[in-house]
């Protein structure tokens, strides 16, 4: 549904504007139909820019991306017919309504009057907004609004939808509708593309994950697989604070453990193939160093040690 | 056609979004009225050495300038509204639609030429029992005129907002372009009352030539060449900066 190769795009920056940015540097993705794919990745990423160029707001500077079916540098113009796509901040105006809103966005895409009310009418139904379809969007909540959004990003049935950090800045339960509404949308056959920086949205919501950092795709694949790629679990180890150096000291040489991250004064992170096995030996060395530990716990690895493994740094810490 | 009604479509939006924030039509029809009550009585004695011995003869003078004041400022400061819809995610979200880029600019200066226009019709209304005479053709040519102006001066504002790198910069921008505009072109006081080297400067000033061919329009020189010199320079800006500005709603990112 979405085929891109080497898309690319730089910003020039400094005062001169002598240096350049390179903000996504050669993105190649291949998004299946009726998908739900995420960007995954912190801020920064170049998550929300390779987003804009597909949703033709940006002009690649370079590489190729065939969306929907149609070409997206020959004719961006088709492209938008194809997509809808809603900003991390929405576009809704604060005085009129969410009926008022749905109307002139299905008329944008040039259909009738009695047509542009007719979708709105079932716009309306299918994403529960009836109720206060008719108050200015100033009086929504946060999730209200994001339905509205999402709504608008639809009216015109694209065949791909893009989504900019839809649950940003919900609360735990209109994040739950959010991607309820997103999911309701797959199973009526559209490709959904998101970008996150939530690990869990990505793990609950997404078919498919690509981790992106520095503007490339550092990893791609099902959640599962990229985990897996991951091989063994991971122990979480609370110690007293500052005797994380002496613990490391004395585990780091153990030839069960594959990696070891220090997480502050007060914790450890291991890496290994089998963490049960590992952890009563792991505490018989730490009590040979004179340090106890105060909690063990045994993970199965996350997207974010996915992150880890391949950039050295974690997506909450960058 | 397409570009007639998407044009349409965004027009209808912006008179609802007036409507809804009626403040603003409020301080549209209050605004002129102060002028014309509280400023205009103090031109007839200034105005004599014109030859305007009378308040009619000075409401002559003085509203034609009145007039394309208000529409060069109305118009130079509408781009403060854009800003607030850029912010909104207003115009990306109209921009991943096949909605006319031109139409995304034309229907919001549009909504600007009309109230300005009606402005402009109330203030010469109230004018009428000071003496105001105008010939309809006359005054017709006149508002012609001014809705081109206000069409230029809100491409040019919407175009302004679109470049700027952050909202702060706006105002003095938009300041720094109005003020010299309007003390070089006479609006408020012809510049004939001027030093020679400063009429001089005015005649570098495109909207110096505007408020000139309202002048004598309003004085029934229809004949007069300012009149066309007036209008031909007013079309050629309009089309330029209509032109300009429309690009960029169609390239650029904020």
């Amino acid at each position: 549904m979405i085929e891109t190769k080497g898309l690319r795009k730089s910003y020039p920056s400094g005062r001169r504007g002598q240096t350049v940015v390179d903000a996504v540097r050669g993105i190649d993705l291949d998004v299946r139909a009726g998908e739900i794919f995420g960007f995954l990745g912190p801020n920064g990423a170049g998550k929300t820019t390779t987003l804009r160029m597909l949703a033709t707001l940006i002009r690649p500077d370079g590489g190729e991306a065939l969306i929907a079916g149609a070409d997206l540098l020959a004719d961006p113009a088709e492209v938008r017919r194809r997509i809808g796509y809603v900003a991390q901040g929405g576009g809704t105006t604060d005085v009129v309504t969410a009926r008022e809103e749905l109307v002139l966005q299905a008329r944008m895409y040039g259909t009738g009057k009695a047509e542009a009310q007719q979708r709105t009418e079932d716009a309306l139904k299918a994403f529960d907004l009836t109720e206060f379809a008719d108050r200015p969007c100033s009086t929504y909540s946060g999730g209200q609004r994001r339905r509205v959004d999402i709504a608008l990003g639809v009216i015109h049935a694209p065949q791909v939808l893009f989504l900019d950090e839809p649950t940003v800045g919900l609360d735990p339960a209109s994040r739950g509708q959010v991607w309820a509404e997103i999911k309701r949308l797959r199973t009526e056959g559209m490709t959904v593309v998101v970008t996150t920086h939530y690990l869990e949205e990505a793990d609950a919501l997404c078919d498919r994950v690509a981790i992106v950092d520095h503007g490339q795709v550092v990893a791609e694949g099902t959640s599962e697989a990229l985990k897996r790629e991951i091989s063994g679990d991971v122990v979480l180890l609370g110690i007293a604070a500052g005797e994380s150096g002496p613990a490391a000291d004395a585990l780091r040489d153990q030839p069960y453990l594959d990696r070891l991250e220090l997480q502050g004064e007060d914790g450890l992170r291991l890496y290994l193939q089998d963490g049960a096995a590992a952890i009563p030996q792991l505490l018989r060395v730490l009590d040979g160093a004179g340090v106890v530990p105060r909690t063990v716990q045994l993970q199965r690895p996350s997207l974010d040690d996915v992150f880890l493994a391949r950039t050295g740094r974690s997506i909450d810490q960058s | 056609m397409k570009l007639a009604r998407d044009t349409w479509l965004v027009f209808q939006r912006q008179l609802l979004l007036m409507w809804r924030t009626p403040i603003w039509i409020a301080v549209g029809v209050i605004q002129p009225i102060f002028y014309l009550l509280l400023f205009a009585p103090l031109l007839k004695k200034v105005l004599e050495p014109m030859g305007a011995t009378t308040y009619a003869a000075a409401y002559q003078i003085y509203v034609p300038g009145l007039l394309a004041v208000l529409c060069i400022f109305g118009g130079l400061y509408t781009g403060f509204s854009l800003l607030g819809e850029l912010k909104a995610g207003v115009i990306e979200r109209s921009r991943v639609t096949p909605v006319s880029r031109l139409a995304l600019l034309l229907g919001r200066a549009l909504r600007e030429v009309v109230a300005l226009l009606v402005q402009a019709v109330l203030i010469t209304l109230i004018a009428l029992p000071f003496g105001l005479r105008v010939d309809p053709l006359n005054l017709l040519l006149a508002y012609l005129l001014l809705g081109l102006l206000a069409l230029m001066t809100s491409a040019i504002s919407y175009g302004i907002a679109l470049v700027l790198p952050n909202d702060s910069a706006m105002a003095p921008v938009v300041n720094t372009l109005a003020q010299p505009i309007a003390l070089l072109s006479g609006v408020l006081l012809p510049l004939a009352l001027a030093p020679m080297w400063l009429q001089t400067m005015a005649k570098w000033n495109p909207f110096y030539w505007a408020v000139e061919g309202m002048r004598a329009l309003f004085s029934g020189n229809i004949g007069d060449s300012v009149v066309w010199q007036g209008l031909l320079i007013v079309v050629v800006m309009t089309t330029g900066a209509v032109y300009w500005s429309a690009r960029l709603f169609s390239t650029r990112i904020r």
